[in-house]
């Protein structure tokens, strides 16, 4: 009896366990994440009276104001998050099939580099429209050679695409570095806008919004990525080979051809991004144009579960936060450095990556049964 | 002495998700007695055994070991109470020897090599294993590295075994040699379970025979008292026709000749020589062998999946008359002939279908092509996914529900069903039934033999040999990736073919 007692001492047994779940109802799992941001809303209180002083209700209606106030940020805010979406919706064909390209800021710069490049050689020769459609073709071409290189040796030698897709991203950096300095001989590395005279090979404002187009482009994008991916052929055989290549193998998909071809695909519409970002936006070029919405834009994916419509909302979110975020330090009346911002978006991301395991999984508590039901 | 309860199981229970894999288990087990844990597959006896051995913990009840009651919460747990498991799949690492394989992971002493060897010789000797202590594991057979997972758990002072279906994998002269050292075990007064489905086996080896339903449990027999409808109807819960009807090939001609076919694997091991045989119309062909002996090679090959060394696959079309060589085609290569060949993997989700998918788009791997460009149509593949759930009684929520989502036989038979419905001329199946409950198993034999009166030449890899003498016509042996022999469905004998299975393996091992 005596080493009965002595084992229950040594070992007990855990408080709580935790199994996965079945399914859940969208309307629960929506619910969960709505109470992941109110969560991180509170949290972030926290951190705003601990670091400021201030009252939360006022940052939070500031970053508000800042991003919806006026007619003009609100616009700010439409172009960063289609950016942003834009590239979300590139990244997923491949990261439906399973292949990981976290190379879309080296493609998205390429694009750029290919717009810029065409405008600066090309100048004003060409009307604007032809110029803007030679830059256009110009950047689909570059943004799908940066991305099908890695495609192309990730089918024949099956070389691992995370790391080829991220080394090609320091490359089209130095590649956009090479090029500033060979035009701007001051070497002050800041190139100025090109053809701001003539205008030519710059989207043409839409009524009287210069985003309008870039917004518009971004949209279609999204519906067709939507319809590509579920209503065609390419984009089942997109799901089978990402899903499972031995099923894909089995069922005579040629996988190679696949992996390439959805690899171009996804790099191309990276190059349209950069063809928006100089073309819509920008007139020139810098090292950080892509401003690691590449990156980002991963993120907007995968929490979106890889659905085009889903991902207007997490792109908006996370636009909304560093839009409002950078408000704040702009506020001359807040007198705040731009961490707050950076600070209020990690928490909020934070949980809402947190939130998934609590719709996948359910946690128990032992010896409280009669809970488990409730769950 | 003789009737001392060593483990007793109250009231387990387990759930995973809203699964429940256990539900109020009780189980008693004796010393000195062999328990078969019967059950069909997904009836949870492989999760009760693993909350003994500690791989998973009760959601709720209560472990009882030679009367206290523990809480097991790791295998080291499970080592300590003197319980030793033997998976399924062995855990052994591959460049170690039996010995040094037998003694890692114990601590608390220093090892000597040569004591250890002694010591494993002596087990051995005890119980009757054959083991070269010596020997590493890379170079053993299946049934070699068995035995050193069975010795690991002696060695550790294992009183409670438990072995997890240790007869799958072993030809039936090395299954016999198994049961004589489980009765030695016994008789030395230790406690074993084995877990197996396979009803003759429970009524050869084991003393008492419990059983589980759908997680839970339904009761235990005397095996002395038992036969097998008194033990099927326990499991399944009703009465079960165990007889497979096969027919007479009707106008059987050659439908497909293989010969000299000849592959190596990746890793420069040859799976295929000099493989030849001929498959027929009306008439199943049974393919037996240990499993990896070049079954699954040998069906890729056929259906443009493995490239050959040398060799050819000659097809005779019935309605043309002509003669097509499949061999170094594609699958779509080989459809665009007209070729109308339906193959059912092994690998249900990994190659067969997309776990992901819904049973309308799994419908759509076959068809998918057909139709308007550019953009897909499902509704022919959604009528062919409800008519394969209405005439096969697929049991799902709907045709929307992803198929992992479904049970092993309903999978099972949305695959079959695809396959059938594509209306082959050639039908090969690997494992259909593994994993399948007894109803399941018998619905997809039916539908094999009526591929086979339809004139379908339909090619069947099997494991279960009994099953294989009952529903084959003839029965292709291939041990090594060699043809053994062939042999007469309705006149083979178990033991025949169990040799056939060994054949190449023993002459390699003469020569060496």
């Amino acid at each position: 009896m005596n080493k009965t007692a002595a084992q229950a001492e040594k070992k007990h047994e855990s408080l709580f366990y935790v199994t996965k779940r079945d399914t859940m109802p969208f309307w629960k799992s929506s619910l969960i994440r709505v109470i992941a941001v109110i969560a991180a809303l509170i949290i972030s209180s926290v951190f705003i009276v601990a670091l400021t002083g201030k009252s939360p209700l006022k940052i939070y209606s500031a970053m508000i104001e800042g991003s919806f106030g006026t007619v003009r940020t609100f616009w700010d805010l439409l172009q960063n998050m289609a950016m942003l979406l834009g590239i979300a919706v590139a990244v997923t064909p491949a990261f439906r099939m399973k292949f990981w390209n976290i190379g879309a800021e080296g493609q998205v710069l390429m694009g750029c580099l290919a717009s810029v490049i065409c405008m600066y050689y090309i100048g004003s020769a060409l009307p604007s429209w032809l110029l803007i459609i030679v830059m256009a073709v110009a950047s689909m071409a570059a943004g799908a050679i940066w991305a099908g290189i890695p495609g192309f040796f990730k089918a024949k030698w099956n070389t691992n695409e995370t790391l080829f897709t991220l080394m090609m991203n320091y490359v089209a950096i130095q590649l956009v570095s090479f090029f500033i300095a060979v035009w701007v001989p001051s070497g002050s590395g800041i190139l100025y806008p090109v053809n701001t005279d003539t205008e030519c090979g710059w989207l043409p404002k839409v009524f009287g919004q210069q985003y309008f187009l870039n917004v518009a482009i971004v949209a279609i994008l999204t519906v067709g990525m939507f319809i590509y991916l579920r209503y065609t052929k390419h984009g089942y055989e997109i799901s089978v080979v990402g899903e499972s290549e031995n099923t894909a193998k089995y069922i005579g998909i040629n996988v190679k051809k696949v992996i390439i071809r959805t690899v171009l695909l996804s790099g191309a519409l990276c190059g349209v991004i950069g063809f928006l970002l100089v073309s819509g936006k920008n007139h020139m070029i810098n090292t950080s144009m892509a401003g690691g919405n590449g990156f980002t834009a991963i993120m907007v994916s995968w929490l979106a579960k890889f659905n085009p419509f889903y991902m207007i909302l997490t792109a908006f979110l996370v636009s909304f936060l560093k839009i409002g975020g950078s408000a704040l330090a702009r506020d001359p009346l807040l007198k705040l450095s731009t961490s707050l911002g950076d600070i209020i978006s990690a928490i909020v991301i934070l949980f809402i990556i947190g939130s998934e395991f609590f719709i996948r999984y359910r946690i128990n508590y032992r010896g409280r049964k009669a809970e488990h039901k409730n769950v | 002495m003789s009737k001392d309860v060593s483990l007793e199981l109250k009231n387990i229970s387990k759930s995973f998700g809203r699964v429940a894999a256990n539900k109020d288990v009780c189980l008693t087990v004796y010393r000195g007695e062999i328990l078969a844990l019967l059950g069909e597959n997904g009836s949870g006896k492989t999760t009760l055994m693993n909350m003994i051995s500690g791989i998973y913990h009760p959601d709720s009840g209560e472990i009882i070991i030679n009367g206290e009651n523990a809480v097991i919460n790791s295998p080291r747990d499970a080592f300590d109470y003197n319980i030793g498991m033997i998976h399924q799949h062995f855990k052994l690492v591959n460049v170690f020897t039996s010995t040094e394989n037998i003694i890692l992971g114990i601590d608390g002493k220093k090892f000597n090599l040569e004591t250890a060897e002694k010591e494993v010789k002596a087990i051995a000797d005890k119980y009757g294993f054959e083991i070269d202590p010596k020997k590493k594991v890379y170079e053993m057979s299946v049934s070699e590295k068995q035995t050193v997972e069975i010795i690991k758990v002696l060695y550790r002072g294992a009183d409670i075994l438990i072995l997890d279906e240790p007869t799958a994998v072993l030809t039936p002269q090395e299954a016999q040699k198994l049961f004589a050292i489980l009765r030695r075990m016994r008789d030395d007064n230790k406690s074993i379970i084995i877990i197996t489905h396979k009803l003759h086996e429970v009524l050869e080896i084991s003393d008492r025979v419990s059983v589980l339903r759908k997680g839970e449990y339904v009761g235990t027999v005397e095996t002395k008292d038992a036969d097998e409808s008194i033990l099927t109807e326990m499991m399944v819960g009703k009465k079960v026709d165990l007889n497979i009807h096969r027919s007479e090939p009707v106008n059987a001609a050659v439908r497909l000749e293989v010969s000299g076919l000849n592959c190596t694997r990746r890793d420069g091991v040859k799976a295929l020589s000099d493989v030849s045989f001929v498959a027929r119309s009306g008439e199943i062909l049974g393919i037996a062998g240990i499993s990896g002996s070049g079954q699954r090679e040998l069906l890729e090959a056929i259906a443009g999946l493995q490239k050959l060394d040398s060799g050819s696959i000659i097809y005779h079309d019935p309605k043309t008359g002509k003669d097509e060589n499949l061999r170094d085609k594609t699958p779509v290569q080989i459809r665009e002939l007209g070729v109308r060949l339906s193959f059912v993997p092994e690998d249900r989700l990994g190659m067969g279908l997309v776990g992901n998918m819904d049973i309308t788009d799994n419908m759509m791997l076959r068809s998918y092509r057909s139709g308007r460009p550019v953009f897909l149509d499902r509704h022919p593949p959604k009528e062919l996914a409800q008519r394969i759930i209405e005439d096969l009684e697929v049991v799902t929520p709907s045709a929307e529900t992803p198929v992992r989502r479904l049970s092993g036989g309903n999978v099972q038979k949305v695959l079959v069903g695809r396959e059938i419905a594509a209306a082959p001329t050639v039908l090969m199946a690997a494992y259909p039934v593994r994993g399948l409950d007894i109803n399941s198993s018998y619905l997809i034999y039916d539908l094999l033999n009526k591929q086979k009166e339809n004139g379908v030449a339909v090619i069947f890899v099997g494991e279960d040999l009994d099953v294989l003498i009952e529903l084959c016509d003839r029965i292709l042996v291939i041990g090594g990736g060699r043809v053994t022999g062939v042999v007469d469905g309705r006149e083979a004998k178990k033991e025949e073919i169990g040799l056939l299975m060994t054949k190449t393996v023993k002459e390699e091992s003469a020569n060496e």
